[in-house]
């Protein structure tokens, strides 16, 4: 059983966005940002509100050829939704 | 204001500013007691022009900047706040209004809206009307309860930020409950620092060690019960403490204040340190003034530590703390944050402590100190001739 909503969605408070001067995406909050890792970046641009996990997965293993991605989504959504970026 | 980041210990690239702080006036219809605008700000009344404003927040966003916030003073009393708003959101900028909601109309806030600003966060000086106004010298908590619930009507995300001291302390549960029912997202509780107006008005100010404990265990029963539903940021009163902070997450490393005349700052209270010849950016460009300025580099890094900082295995956590926070207590930038007990001037620290403890229990017999200041125009410009501050 997860914690986190089926249908992930980026909370209205973050704002995901690619920062061409530090090479990477970063979550912009009230005063606040958090630098991302591509993974964590990729799975979160997928947090849409439409699909739910099993669709992200699906999604990030054709988008980047590989297989076995449930679980490393899984334990994100759990951080991210305890972090409150998603809802 | 909170950066999280993979630390890079290479220190020797200086890594680009990610925080834009744009000071854009010391005009301010508060008079509050624990203000971190320099003593003699009424001394220099120069304010950069809206042009000049654009040119350094597209200066500071190409070096990487990617949170601006506008602050002041009261940045409403600039009349093309809005102006700086658009284009601030126009070049990618997360957006942070930090105001006393003193001017903030509806007219004015949906514009604002329409513009792109991010975030609001609005000061309260306490959850009663008394204190509020005492404390801010004004009659202000009706006008800030209304900007409370427009900025909610225009489904901003809204901190609430309230100064924590002793006077408003045992208030604490009242200000979470009136934080509940404003329905903000973040409330900051956050204890004052002492610089400025609230270094002055330390007397009247600081608590006793038990009265803080009793806050916090009042915050973290609100906490416990609430969950996620209000974040909770308890600004640590850093005097109680016996490490340091990492004020700033250290010196020129991601922050940028720019003053209202364009005094380029590594931190909000610089401008009391001694000796130091602040750059501005009406004479130089962004990145000239945070790579190459002596004041920028001047606390870079560890070579101008002394012992204890110096070997201490800590120094690349907290950056030895606070340079204001150093000279104000020990009389040298360089020492390091009395506040951590390794530092040989910890005692003052603790002997002030000691003092307040006192005074809090011979209430009686109290001996008069010196009275309350508000931060007023009059105020600044007697401490402007008092004080040998280095001027632009």
């Amino acid at each position: 059983m997860n914690d986190y909503p089926d249908k992930p969605k980026l909370s209205r408070l973050f704002r995901l966005q690619w920062e061409e001067a530090q090479n990477n995406y970063v979550l912009l909050y009230p005063e606040g940002m958090v630098k991302l890792n591509q993974s964590a970046a990729e799975i979160l641009k997928r947090c849409d509100g439409n699909q739910d996990t099993a669709a992200i997965v699906s999604a990030l293993e054709s988008a980047f050829s590989v297989s076995g991605l449930q679980d490393e989504v899984e334990d994100f959504l759990s951080v991210a939704n305890e972090r409150g970026w998603i809802g | 204001m909170e950066i999280a980041v993979n630390t890079n210990t290479d220190a020797s690239a200086i890594a680009p500013p990610l925080w834009l702080l744009a000071e854009l006036t010391y005009r301010c219809p508060l008079h509050c007691v624990y203000c971190y605008n320099p003593l003699n700000y009424a001394e220099n009344r120069n304010e950069l022009t809206t042009a000049q404003w654009i040119d350094v927040m597209q200066q500071a966003r190409k070096l990487g900047a990617a949170q601006l916030g506008f602050s002041g003073g009261e940045p409403l009393v600039r009349d093309d706040l809005e102006e700086l708003i658009a284009e601030g959101h126009r070049l990618g900028f997360y957006t942070n209004l930090i105001t006393s909601g003193v001017g903030l109309t509806e007219a004015r806030i949906a514009r604002m809206k329409e513009f792109g600003l991010d975030h609001i966060q609005l000061s309260f000086q306490d959850s009663t009307k008394e204190m509020n106004d005492f404390l801010s010298s004004t009659k202000t908590f009706d006008l800030k309860s209304r900007v409370a619930k427009l900025i909610k009507q225009y489904d901003f995300p809204m901190v609430l930020n309230v100064v924590l001291h002793r006077q408003n302390l045992d208030h604490v549960g009242q200000i979470i409950e009136m934080a509940l029912a404003m329905g903000v997202e973040y409330l900051e509780l956050a204890n004052t620092q002492y610089y400025g107006w609230g270094l002055i008005n330390r007397d009247h100010l600081l608590p006793t060690r038990e009265q803080l404990e009793r806050a916090e265990a009042v915050v973290n029963d609100y906490r416990a019960k609430i969950g996620n539903k209000v974040r909770i940021i308890f600004v640590v009163p850093d005097y109680f403490e016996k490490r340091p902070k990492a004020c700033m997450n250290g010196w020129g490393s991601v922050f940028l204040a720019i003053a209202a005349d364009g005094t380029a700052l590594p931190c909000h209270a610089a401008k009391s340190l001694p000796g130091i010849d602040f750059p501005n950016v009406t004479q130089q460009s962004v990145r000239a003034i945070w790579y190459d300025s002596d004041a920028f580099n001047k606390f870079r890094g560890d070579a101008w530590m002394k012992e204890p900082c110096r070997t201490c295995p800590e120094k690349i956590k907290d950056f030895g703390g606070c340079r204001c926070q150093a000279y104000a207590l020990t009389g040298d930038a360089t020492n390091a944050d009395p506040v951590c007990d390794k530092s040989p001037h910890h005692g003052t620290v603790q002997k002030i402590l000691l003092d307040t403890e006192l005074l809090q229990k011979n209430k009686a017999q109290q001996q008069t100190t010196q009275p309350i200041l508000f931060r007023t125009d009059a105020n600044s410009r007697r401490f402007a001739s008092k004080i040998d501050a280095p001027t632009q």
